[in-house]
């Protein structure tokens, strides 16, 4: 690790504020952040933490749509977002406990790591990000691998969930480090069928386009028999080619929908 | 009614208090007034030329002691290698120089290229960021048969190629071998990989070196498993520094499965380094460091061939392997392969003809020495493998293929040069049978084929040679040490004891089984024994703990040092009574003369030893303390049977262990709870080979797996619930050789478990109509999914 400042300011506001500075970078949970300053990989001069900004955090409910502060950990939403269970059980399979009480939904998001959870709850639910100066639609918001629409020192102070009818999250897990080797989130809702992918893509958390088309005209596991995405685009790894994760796609969109019910 | 005291009492452990209260004192835990840190910058590529080292603007940055590079041990010796190999020629191996700090060439990702000792950790990090190091990287060698080949890039320029020896065992056996291989009736031919592994104690490495400007005594701090090795192998091999005027302190290690023992740069470095710097220094490795310094573990390619007659009997076995040994030979690399492998391919068979063929090669990546089983592990996988892989190809049953050829009359001497001293290969398979349910296997099946899974059961029977070793022997077969142990009972005027043993725990348990024996022999409480262990300025010239030989050698020189002390006790006890002294008799702690009400207890006698008022002085020096050393006169043959029962998704290619049961024979046991946590232990990291870790280095070179995101340790909930996980020891036929009958128990969970697991998936990949001939460690989901989908 180097040398830092940090600031622990109360308000988004003063988040907001202290951001400005050169090199400043923003601080959720840190369970990526950390390990990355431990080892060097990064050198921001001022660490701005997030934890202490009362107003990003907590679970609540506006009708049909559940909101879910920035700054709200794993642990949290997993305990308190029962409205949504399909999202509450994501949250509880993260990571360990320790990842979960620390790590937050939005964290998760700005970071954006093509195998973690949260991206393909955000995309299969149709969610908006919510920044300090905007609101964002969770398909415009994801711009591949480690890449999203959020500008230098933006925010995320909350995620609105529409709760859908039915949904389900079903991860495949990497055997080394547990994050999604293939992650699928399947809802049917007000906004259609939708099914998001993570851990798969060299592009990042994706819409599976076919499945949802084949869903939505019968939303059951057998409409999906057979069909699994093309592999071209899949990362390729030492757990798995880019056709495992291909087919592994298939297969969890079938167990995500019958999860679902 | 189990015994709550002494041999066969399920003690708990007592070290397990300070290290679960975080009181242990390990080695990072230690920390030299003054002391200075060091910072290893290490070698990104894996093979190349240093062309420029430029450490200037590095050693004027804040905090900086010294920068040491290679220039600065020129002249220092380097890391030696314990066990010479002799080649089927004649020839002795190929034994490269192994230098502390790169000499112009680095030959693995890890090497080390300088150091810098600072003030601060943080200091020195950022100053080894200022040093300017050009490498011109040259090709890596990292396949095994490639670097083989002519014209493959050398490691070391110096050698003729990558060869480091061709060892064949037992040569005069070839040409029996091979008749009858020509002439068997049927041939099952196996190619496999035995994957290399990292062991991943849970304690990193770590390394404090201090100089005494006052008396020129250098003292070592480090995690070793053997503390008195390190000091002869250091001392007289590397610094020469006299074994008098250096001691080596390995206090509480947690956890070291083989790659503690070996004698690493780090611990030189910060030796030399102290001594240079008159200030103590320091290295604790990162996780990311070990990955790419520890000694790992397995690497071998293997082709094995198992021969039968018309009727099924093995009639003989053949192997071709190649070895890595990395780039550099690691202390004991050139053993384990050879000594360690070789001697056991005739497994738990009366095999008559057997031939082992070892290739070591050299290759650009970290030296590969014993891990856990060191050996034992890949001869016997490869060994039943084959013998399951010859059943599916005859259509017999594997538990019978394996009986009928089972030996059954003991002593045996194999066809490679080892005797089995005892043995009962039938009652642990009757017993692991009996665990396992094997009849009611098919009903199982049919209920996890109901819900769309494979099922399967595999089995495996496997013999290892531990209580390492015969000295005599092990220096005919090339090793550079002697591999007895010794004990110190120190006595004191109270009646307490300390033991001062050679045997080094990191985790075994010893502080709770060694007084179990004592307790036992003199029939006094175990809190009365202390045991010290782990510097060598207070323990007897020991060897250490591996090849599961602490208590088979460690414990037996404890019982000769306690009978020795037992003996003398007796002479003063004689004299106080006035009898004679062979009417005196030691029970719960009280000598007495037979056949009357004289007594007197332990603790007066030991009082008298040191209060020599009323003693006999002409016969007997006062005091109590003995000291012996016990060389065995064989290995001791731990045997067993082991099952698995996995199911395997064939959707996504996941195996789960449903059951997992063990049936070992370790002779006699001391602590059956010790036992059973070891073979506990050792099957989770048989499983998590079998199913998850793996070693991988790109064709350039580099660690893909340097980290938990990539390299899959086995968690608690890879391994099957406890109610479907039984480990038995209840078949015992105890040792003929040493004086507790014991075998030893660290390694044979790591040399059961992975061949069954292997041979669970392969039974369950031939079945609901699947037919998969062959899948390699680990079998990733991945893996098995291609398997069964013929990709």
């Amino acid at each position: 690790m180097y040398s830092f400042d940090i600031e622990r300011p109360g308000t988004v506001a003063d988040a907001v504020a202290a951001l400005g500075a050169e090199e400043a970078q923003a601080l959720g949970g840190g369970q990526t952040l950390i390990p990355t300053l431990k080892q060097r990989l990064a050198s921001p001069s001022k660490l701005v933490s997030l934890s202490g900004i009362a107003e990003i955090k907590g679970v609540s409910q506006e009708g049909d749509t559940l909101v879910i502060g920035g700054g709200t950990t794993h642990a949290t939403v997993a305990s308190e977002a029962g409205a949504y269970p399909a999202l509450a059980a994501l949250a509880g399979n993260i990571g360990d406990p320790a990842v979960r009480n620390r790590g937050t939904i939005g964290g998760s998001l700005a970071n954006n790591d093509p195998s973690a959870c949260y991206p393909a709850a955000a995309l299969g639910s149709g969610a908006t990000i919510v920044t300090n100066t905007r609101e964002i639609a969770a398909d415009d918001y994801f711009e591949g691998m480690f890449a999203t629409a959020l500008e230098e020192g933006e925010i995320i102070t909350a995620v609105k969930f529409p709760v859908p009818e039915k949904a389900a999250y079903m991860k495949f897990e990497q055997p080394a480090s547990r994050f999604a080797l293939v992650g699928v989130f399947v809802s049917q809702g007000a906004g259609g069928v939708r099914v998001a992918v993570t851990g798969a893509s060299e592009n990042g958390v994706f819409r599976w386009s076919e499945a949802e088309a084949a869903l939505s005209s019968n939303f059951s596991a057998d409409a999906l028999n057979g069909m699994s995405p093309s592999g071209d685009e899949m990362i390729s790894d030492l757990h798995g080619t880019g056709a495992y994760r291909a087919h592994l796609v298939g297969v969890m969109t079938r167990r995500a929908v019958t999860a679902a019910g | 009614m189990p015994k709550d005291q002494g041999i066969g009492a399920s003690t708990k452990r007592r070290e397990d208090v300070r290290f679960l209260t975080g009181a242990g004192n390990y080695t990072d835990d230690i920390n030299v007034h003054g002391q200075a840190y060091v910072h290893f910058l290490r070698s990104d590529v894996a093979h190349g030329t240093i062309t420029n080292l430029d450490t200037s603007d590095a050693a004027a940055m804040p905090g900086v002691v010294r920068i040491f590079t290679g220039a600065d041990f020129e002249g220092v010796g380097g890391l030696p290698c314990g066990w010479q190999v002799t080649d089927k020629h004649g020839e002795v191996m190929k034994e490269p120089a192994h230098p502390v700090i790169a000499q112009g060439k680095v030959r693995h990702v890890g090497e080390i290229v300088a150091a810098v000792v600072a003030d601060s950790l943080q200091e020195a990090r950022d100053a080894a960021e200022a040093i300017v190091v050009d490498i011109d990287e040259l090709p890596a060698v990292v396949d095994m048969k490639a670097a083989l080949e002519d014209g493959a890039t050398k490691v070391h320029d110096d050698l003729a190629d990558n060869l480091c020896y061709d060892w064949g065992f037992v040569e005069e056996n070839k040409g029996a071998v091979d008749e009858a291989i020509a002439n068997a009736a049927h041939v099952t031919t196996l190619e496999l990989v035995n994957n290399r592994l990292v062991a991943n104690p849970m304690e990193p490495r770590v390394a404090v070196g201090d100089f005494e400007r006052g008396t020129g005594n250098s003292t070592l701090y480090t995690t070793s498993q053997n503390p008195h090795v390190i000091r002869l192998l250091m001392g007289a091999f590397v610094l020469g520094i006299p074994e008098h005027k250096l001691r080596v302190v390995a206090p509480d290690v947690g956890g070291g499965f083989g790659t503690k023992i070996f004698h690493y740069a780090e611990e030189a470095f910060c030796t030399f380094a102290a001594k240079a710097c008159n200030r103590a220094v320091k290295w604790t490795s990162t996780r990311s460091e070990a990955f790419m310094s520890d000694a790992h573990g397995r690497d071998h390619v293997t082709k094995i061939e198992l021969a039968l007659d018309a009727d099924n009997n093995f009639t003989a076995v053949r192997t071709e392997t190649y070895a890595n040994m990395g780039a550099y030979l690691s202390t004991f690399a050139p053993s384990v392969p050879t000594w360690l492998h070789g001697t056991l391919m005739a497994g738990n068979y009366k095999t008559p003809n057997v031939y082992v063929n070892v290739k070591a090669v050299f290759t650009n990546t970290v030296p590969v020495d014993a891990y856990r089983g060191a050996g034992r592990p890949e001869a016997t996988y490869q060994l039943e493998r084959v013998i399951d892989k010859a059943a599916r190809e005859l259509g017999v049953d594997p538990v019978e293929l394996r009986r009928q050829n089972f030996i059954t009359e003991f002593p045996y001497a194999t066809p490679v040069a080892v005797e089995y001293d005892t043995g009962d290969y039938h009652a642990t398979m009757d017993k692991m049978l009996e665990l396992i349910d094997r009849d009611g296997f098919a009903a199982r099946r049919s209920e996890s084929e109901a819900k769309g899974k494979l099922r399967g059961l595999g089995i495996n029977c496997f013999i290892e040679a531990c209580g390492i070793a015969p000295s005599n022997l092990v220096g005919q077969l090339g090793a550079r040490a002697g591999l007895y142990e010794s004990a110190t009972v120190r006595v004191n005027a109270t009646g307490g004891l300390v033991v001062m043993t050679g045997s080094h725990s990191h985790g075994q348990g010893h502080e709770t089984a060694f007084p179990q024996v004592i307790s036992e022999m003199i029939g006094i409480p175990e809190d009365q024994v202390e045991i010290v262990h782990g510097d060598t300025a207070n323990a007897p010239m020991g060897m250490g703990t591996y090849g599961s030989r602490s208590l088979a050698v460690g414990g037996s020189a404890m019982v000769r040092a306690a009978e020795k002390i037992i003996n003398k006790t007796k002479k003063i006890a004689a004299h106080l009574l006035e009898a004679a002294e062979a009417d005196i008799e030691l029970k719960d702690g009280t000598f007495s003369v037979a056949g009357t009400d004289k007594s007197v207890a332990w603790g007066d006698v030991c009082l008298a030893a040191y209060v020599p008022h009323n003693y006999p002085l002409e016969d007997i020096e006062p005091g109590l303390e003995e000291t012996a050393f016990y060389d065995p006169s064989n290995f001791t043959y731990p045997a067993g049977a082991y099952a698995c029962e996995v199911e395997v998704d064939p959707e996504t290619g996941l195996t789960t262990i449903e059951k997992f049961v063990s049936a070992d024979d370790f002779g006699n046991v001391v602590n059956p709870m010790i036992v059973e946590g070891q073979v506990h232990g050792g099957i989770a990291q048989g499983i998590g080979q079998a199913l998850l870790e793996n070693c991988a280095y790109d064709e350039n070179g580099q660690l893909l797996s340097a980290s938990y995101m990539d390299y899959a340790m086995p968690r608690a909930f890879d391994l099957p619930p406890m109610e479907n996980y039984t480990v038995d020891h209840s078949c015992q036929t105890p040792c003929t050789h040493n004086p507790l009958g014991v075998k030893g128990c660290g390694e044979a969970g790591a040399i059961g478990s992975p061949p069954t697991v292997i041979n669970a998936i392969l039974d369950a990949l031939n079945s609901g109509g699947h037919k998969v001939d062959h899948i390699d460690m680990p079998a990733t989901p991945s893996r098995v999914w291609a398997a069964i989908n013929g990709q």
